[in-house]
């Protein structure tokens, strides 16, 4: 991309250099694990005037996932965010509100029938006809359903869409499902990419958006519609923590020599061992160097992962998903139970002789009374 | 009625010399040799770093589950032995202070334990309805499961102690090391070999893995060679400095031969590996029993000489 193409896009990528621009985009791909060339092709997707108009909808949530999302900030990721997409309806960012809000997402769908991604933040309830979120006076079941038919692509941002995150403990009181389960059971097929966490990593949902951006198709995804790149390997198989975990070295209590040593944690209820998702190599948010969970010395939460997060209690051990050697050794002269030794077998012999001398003397006596 | 001593001497008497008699005419079994197209494995102590890389791999391409040597925290998969569940281990000898690798005193070194798929096998000797095979052309020893009753004689008459059996199953089988034949089939390497970073487990045909073995035993230490990695006739190689061997190739003539060889910097019997004769266990038990059975000459005058005594015992009582 040379310098003047640039110059005719500059304002829409919200005043970020070049430099940075090319940066940004080449981080993207290398977080898909895309080759180098992808960073180039992605820039050019992404100051297409046709940018990919964008539903955004929000159902039981915190709002943590738009946070986080607002918080990447390599570049300045607000203003690449809402002019690489045409952010056509946000709850919490658009500036119209009320009525002309509604009226703008109407408007949207009718437009952008079938061509525009919907993303779903928070879980939907549907206990008692969905009545325990509305918006606009709607239940958020029914917006769903009646936005999700005209999509192109769902993406579930956040564990609430994904699994049914927080809002779906026990017990569960406003029935929160995940979206891809909201849809299947109404029988709308438009496909569902599920970015979860707690809130997740926003880049693996910038990756995602981009890919679909670039080359118009949905990532890799794995069998709960994850985006491989992301999900498709445990916590516990890039921890920097491992190597302590093979050599059986463990904190035991928060504080203790072992937990400041930083040690493993999964004494103390890590859930890395069944946990899928990258925030060893990625780290948690855009917050910063070594800052996750295990970084700062926490366990893993499972907050990704459905039925660990917010189901399995906090300190309860981990599952292993997948068991490996430790870093320990079989001796080669190991001993495995013993034979019997000279000694036991005497011993054996000995006390059986004893017993037969003793039950002979008895049935003897047994005879003589007999007798008499 | 009872047989008198010296009738008895009699008869079993005449029955031993038969037996002896009949077996001086037959001829030790022919020792087995080398399959010309079997493949197999060269494991090289002195180029292990205990990596486990390939304990691994096979676990994963042969798809067994995890065993677990501490019950009392289960994180590991971490066997003693080769057991049901591990076909494959690496094993350390470690004395003293242990700091120098490949030194008996105060030294460690790695071993790899896996079957040796043996020229003439003691299991398949054993096994009496023939559910361990040798196959013709890469005399891979492998196991039948439907053939199999469980017998477990396999078991016991392995020198290298490596067909397990699954106590803990209530339909139990054998397990042990195929060479990852189904590997084998669709034109792949065993997984361990495969996988082995260091080049310390290289697989290949028998009559290469001896001619690098014989090769490494020439090499001088300090200097640098070039080690194969993986196959011993494939492309990727590693240079490393030679360290000090043992001069022996283990697996060459002991127990008969195997198809698993291997090369060490100390004594192998350190290493847990059996001293054995160059004749195998298969040959000598084999040799034994077809001289008593021979055209079943033996066991019928045997026979007929009990029934001789049996009848004159009991003619008093018609």
């Amino acid at each position: 991309m040379k310098n003047k193409d640039f110059k005719t896009f500059s304002t829409l990528v919200g005043g970020v250099s070049r430099r940075d621009f090319l940066k940004y985009c080449t981080i993207m791909a290398s977080s898909m694990g895309l080759p180098l060339g992808a960073g180039a092709q992605i820039a050019e997707a992404a100051v297409n005037p046709k940018r990919p108009p964008v539903i955004w909808l929000s159902a039981q949530e915190c709002t943590g996932c738009t946070e986080s999302l607002l918080r990447a900030t390599h570049p300045t990721l607000e203003h690449l965010i809402l002019d690489l997409i045409s952010l056509d309806y946000h709850e919490t960012l658009s500036t119209p509100s009320g009525h002309q809000a509604e009226e703008a997402r109407a408007a949207s769908i009718k437009e952008n029938k079938g061509k525009f991604i919907l993303v779903v933040d928070g879980s939907i309830p549907v206990k008692d006809n969905g009545i325990y979120c509305k918006i606009a006076g709607r239940p958020v079941v029914d917006i769903l359903k009646e936005t999700a038919k005209d999509a192109f692509a769902i993406i579930a941002i956040g564990s609430c869409s994904s699994w049914g995150g927080v809002p779906s403990a026990d017990p569960n009181p406003t029935g929160a499902s995940p979206v891809h389960k909201v849809l299947a059971d109404a029988g709308i097929k438009t496909p569902v990419v599920s970015i979860p966490g707690c809130p997740p990593n926003p880049y693996n949902f910038l990756s995602t958006v981009l890919y679909f951006v670039t080359f118009k198709k949905l990532p890799e995804l794995d069998s709960k519609a994850r985006p491989m790149f992301a999900y498709g390997r445990l916590i516990h198989e890039n921890c920097e923590r491992r190597p302590h975990f093979d050599a059986g070295r463990f904190a035991t209590e928060f504080g203790d020599d072992n937990h400041r040593k930083g040690f493993c944690l999964y004494k103390l209820g890590c859930k890395g061992p069944e946990t899928f998702n990258n925030c060893p190599s990625l780290l948690f948010g855009d917050t910063g160097a070594g800052t996750w969970p295990v970084g700062c010395g926490h366990p893993c939460f499972g907050c990704s992962e459905a039925g660990v997060g917010f189901h399995k209690p906090l300190f309860t051990k981990a599952s292993l998903h997948l068991v490996t050697p430790p870093d320990t050794y079989p001796h080669t002269s190991e001993q495995q139970g013993r034979g019997a030794g000279i000694v036991n077998v005497a011993v054996a012999a000995a006390a059986a002789g004893a017993a037969y001398a003793a039950v002979k003397k008895v049935a003897g006596k047994l005879g003589e009374d007999e007798k008499k | 009625m009872e047989i008198k001593r010296r009738d008895f001497l009699k008869v079993a008497a005449a029955g031993g010399l038969i037996a002896a008699s009949s077996a001086t005419p037959v001829l030790a079994r022919e020792p087995k040799g080398r399959l010309k197209e079997a493949v197999g494995l060269l494991y090289d102590s002195t180029v292990c770093t205990g990596c486990k890389a390939c304990v691994s791999a096979c676990k994963q391409y042969n798809d067994m589950p995890q065993s677990s040597s501490t019950p009392q925290d289960p994180l590991w998969d971490n066997p003693l032995d080769t057991d049901s569940k591990t076909y494959n281990i690496i094993k350390l000898y470690k004395n003293g202070t242990g700091e120098v690798k490949d030194r008996e005193k105060d030294g460690h070194a790695y071993i790899k334990r896996q079957c040796m798929h043996c020229v003439d096998p003691a299991c398949m000797s054993a096994c009496p309805v023939s559910a361990l095979q040798k196959d013709p052309k890469s005399g891979v020893v492998s196991y039948d499961k439907g053939a199999c009753i469980g017998c477990r004689y396999c078991q016991v008459a392995c020198p290298f102690n490596i067909p397990k059996f699954e106590f803990e199953k209530a339909f139990p089988r054998i397990q042990k090391c195929q060479l990852c034949s189904h590997r084998l089939a669709r034109n792949e390497i065993a997984a361990c070999a495969e996988f082995c970073p260091t080049g310390a487990t290289v697989f290949g045909k028998v009559e290469d893995l001896l001619a690098e073995a014989k090769r490494r035993l020439a090499y001088k230490p300090g200097e640098y060679r070039k080690y194969p990695v993986a196959r011993v006739d494939g492309k990727e190689t590693t240079e490393r400095l030679v360290t000090p061997y043992v001069q022996k190739v283990y697996g060459e003539r002991d127990g008969g031969g195997t198809q698993t060889l291997y090369l060490a910097g100390v004594s192998f019997e350190k290493l847990g590996l059996p001293v054995l004769d160059e004749e195998s266990d298969a040959r000598r038990t084999e040799t034994i029993q077809h001289t008593l059975y021979k055209g079943m000459i033996a066991p019928i005058v045997f026979l007929g000489g009990l029934i001789y005594v049996v009848h004159r015992n009991t003619k008093d009582h018609k």
